[in-house]
């Protein structure tokens, strides 16, 4: 152990007046590491997965983030292309190299460029797919990998996110008990990004503004997959 | 940081005198106090969530020790390192011996209050390293060489007109004639400014909001993005976090988060919740290939198990200073170090002293609404009281002060001289305040007189009043 560490300790337990916790307290103090319980939950949005969406849909556009519902997966491309169209963007895209996403018929949008990989400097708008929505405050969680490179999320000026209404929960409790059945107990993605809204700033004189590092936009392309989910598809 | 927190007195003197930083603190006023009360009025279970979030703190503090070994290992099983830092020095040594190693020449940051607490910038700068802060505050604040006034909006003492002024004078290669009035065109050209420097970044710091030990896992709490781009780009991500910020798991944080925005800006929640855990991974194909965390202490583990404790449970959120009348009156810079208002007040003499930052538990009208709007329910005038009780044990008052108290002592402890002086005090000033209502001048009171009026007493004392009233003869 180093003497830092040594310092640092002996320096805790003399001010807690003991030394180590007894075996006791240690017990249940692992208890608390290994099986982590929810403590109050707030009811906003313990609700029917039909209204967990609607809450999800009304919290984004609340944050200026911009959403639009899909009957399906294959209707993404043509709304990608409407959204940049609307925006007077670039009909250009840095999208995160998942199967499911290079599966969609990007044929039918001969004039949308789609790249795969990280973000560099130059990429106006990203696509990515994301690992959750937490409907309470809007939140879209990203959980990085091979799949989900995070510069995509902070480095071009334009942001767009394929969230499944299968992946729409409700609280950040909820998020948890996926990732940890995805991951493993205890084991973290390199980054967890927990993103509500756009990227803003009050520096100035506390006027809220969009765009001060991060995302100017953030659009959510909302797809129904429930019939899918149901019948296993 | 170099502390003028004896120059308090001074320091506030020229504050209320300075017409700029009036018109600037206008803003802190209102719009965190509204926007604050707005995001408690939406959940319902605000303040039962305040509770919760300070008994996991209270949990975790108690258990200090255990949480902090648990989740070093916790990194270290992840790929990252975990440097203890007893003192500011051993931090600032260990950060730099991480930028030699491996030949950093650009360092950005994220905003971290514990990188201005050890001064961080200055030893980086003196080592020959380009420190870049990039929250558009700290940017601005770094280009005029100044400390943080508030520890989440540390440019909120200053007028867009003096950005203006700043960003014209530093960004000499901009066109000069650029219209440059609106907040919105300052915000674009730090954006431009600062994107080149995100990319050229050899090391990124940042501070933490919170530590998780059943993950080993880092968090960082933004609006901007500026502290993801500087943790995800470069080669080396640093965090520097105090040990106080270690929560047992990802539902205890989860707590704590719901309380923290809504406590700070008002918001629901902040744009970027970022948990980061460890280095890149083999198939990640972004992020830092060095992850290390600086475990400060400087001072906080003496403060747990005695009379400051739970200053330890603070989330840094500033709510106590946005809802502060002498944060508000003065601002954060007449504190005189890094931390300003209620929570400075207790924290400060702490860290650096009460030799040196006596001056700031006083400066206080114990009016309680820093510890009313608190989300960890940290009794912050209490803890200024303990301070003022030191500060006079320890004969570091003024006479005049310790004479007045001396004199108040004596009548305090005679209830019937007490009663007859107080009577006959009213009576007079009554008399002679009859005419005008109010004096602007007072024997023994002039340091307090010379501010405002003392209003004249009616000519009886409240417990003549309350006894009249008791026995029916004050009219109703």
């Amino acid at each position: 152990m180093s003497s830092a560490k040594q310092l640092i300790l002996s320096s805790l337990r003399r001010s807690l007046r003991r030394e180590q916790p007894s075996a006791e307290v240690r017990a249940l103090l692992e208890q608390r590491l290994a099986a982590p319980q929810a403590n109050l939950v707030p009811q906003r949005a313990q609700l029917p997965h039909a209204e967990q969406l609607d809450l999800m849909e009304r919290m984004l556009k609340e944050l200026s983030a911009s959403v639009v519902r899909l009957p399906s997966e294959a209707a993404v491309p043509q709304a990608v292309a409407d959204y940049l169209k609307g925006e007077n963007l670039p009909p250009k895209l840095r999208m995160a190299p998942r199967d499911d996403l290079r599966a969609l018929p990007w044929q039918s949008q001969p004039l949308l460029e789609v790249e795969e990989g990280i973000a560099e400097a130059e990429d106006a708008t990203s696509l990515t797919g994301a690992f959750a929505g937490i409907a309470e405050t809007g939140t879209v969680m990203m959980a990085s990998g091979p799949e989900a490179p995070v510069t995509l999320n902070f480095l071009p000026e334009n942001h767009i996110v394929v969230l499944r209404a299968s992946q729409i929960i409700g609280t950040y409790e909820e998020a948890w008990q996926r990732l940890r059945a995805a991951q493993g107990r205890g084991v973290m993605p390199r980054a967890v990004n927990m993103i509500t809204g756009p990227s803003r700033t009050g520096d100035i004189e506390q006027t809220i503004l969009l765009g001060a590092h991060g995302p100017r936009r953030l659009h959510v392309l909302l797809v129904d997959d429930r019939d899918a989910v149901r019948t296993g598809d | 940081m170099q502390s003028t927190s004896r120059d308090f007195k001074d320091n506030a003197r020229a504050a209320l005198a300075n017409q700029t930083l009036q018109k600037a603190m206008k803003h802190v006023k209102t719009g965190f106090i509204d926007k604050r009360a707005k995001a408690r009025d939406r959940l319902p279970e605000f303040d039962d969530l305040r509770d919760a979030s300070r008994d996991i703190k209270d949990h975790t503090l108690a258990n200090l020790d255990f949480y902090l070994e648990r989740y070093e290992e916790k990194v270290i099983a992840s790929g990252g390192q975990v440097h203890w830092a007893p003192t500011a020095e051993d931090a600032r040594k260990t950060v730099l011996d991480i930028c030699r190693r491996v030949d950093a020449r650009v360092v950005t940051k994220g905003k971290s209050m514990i990188s201005e607490e050890i001064a961080l910038n200055q030893a980086m700068e003196e080592a020959g390293l380009d420190v870049v802060e990039t929250d558009l505050g700290e940017y601005i604040i770094q280009l005029r060489k100044e400390p943080p006034s508030h520890i989440i909006a540390p440019a909120v003492h200053l007028t867009k007109e003096q950005v203006e002024a700043d960003f014209r004078h530093h960004h000499r290669e901009l066109p000069p004639e650029r219209p440059l009035s609106e907040p919105l065109q300052l915000v674009a050209e730090a954006r431009q400014m600062l994107r080149r420097r995100f990319l050229e970044a050899d090391v990124g710091i940042t501070g933490a909001n919170f530590l998780v030990a059943e993950t080993g896992t880092s968090i960082i709490v933004t609006n901007e993005g500026n502290g993801d781009l500087t943790q995800t780009l470069p080669r080396v991500h640093i965090v520097v976090a105090s040990l106080e910020k270690v929560v047992p798991n990802l539902e205890d944080v989860s707590t704590i988060l719901r309380v923290l925005a809504r406590s700070a800006t008002g918001q629901e929640f902040s744009s970027y919740t970022t948990f980061s855990t460890g280095p890149r991974r083999p198939d990640d194909p972004d992020g830092p290939e060095e992850y290390h965390v600086i475990l400060l202490d400087n001072g906080r583990s003496n403060m747990l198990g005695g009379q400051f404790q739970d200053m330890l449970r603070c989330i840094r959120c500033g709510a106590c200073m946005n809802h502060c009348p002498v944060y508000h009156a003065v601002g954060g810079h007449a504190y005189g170090w890094v931390y300003p208002g209620p929570m400075g007040a207790v924290l400060t003499p702490n860290l650096i002293g009460v030799d040196e930052a006596g001056h700031l538990p006083n400066a206080s009208t114990f009016c309680g609404r820093c510890e009313a709007v608190c989300p960890m329910r940290i009794p912050l005038p209490k803890m200024m009281r303990h301070w003022r009780e030191r500060e006079f044990e320890r004969h570091l008052s003024p006479t005049a002060v310790r004479a007045g108290l001396a004199v108040w002592a004596f009548f305090a402890r005679r209830p019937k001289l007490y009663h007859v002086a107080m009577g006959l005090q009213a009576r007079l000033l009554g008399y002679f305040g009859r005419a005008s209502g109010r004096f602007d001048a007072l024997p023994f009171a002039r340091g307090w007189t010379k501010h405002r009026d003392f209003p004249a007493p009616e000519g009886r004392t409240f417990q003549q009043l309350w006894a009249e009233k008791q026995s029916g003869k004050a009219p109703r």
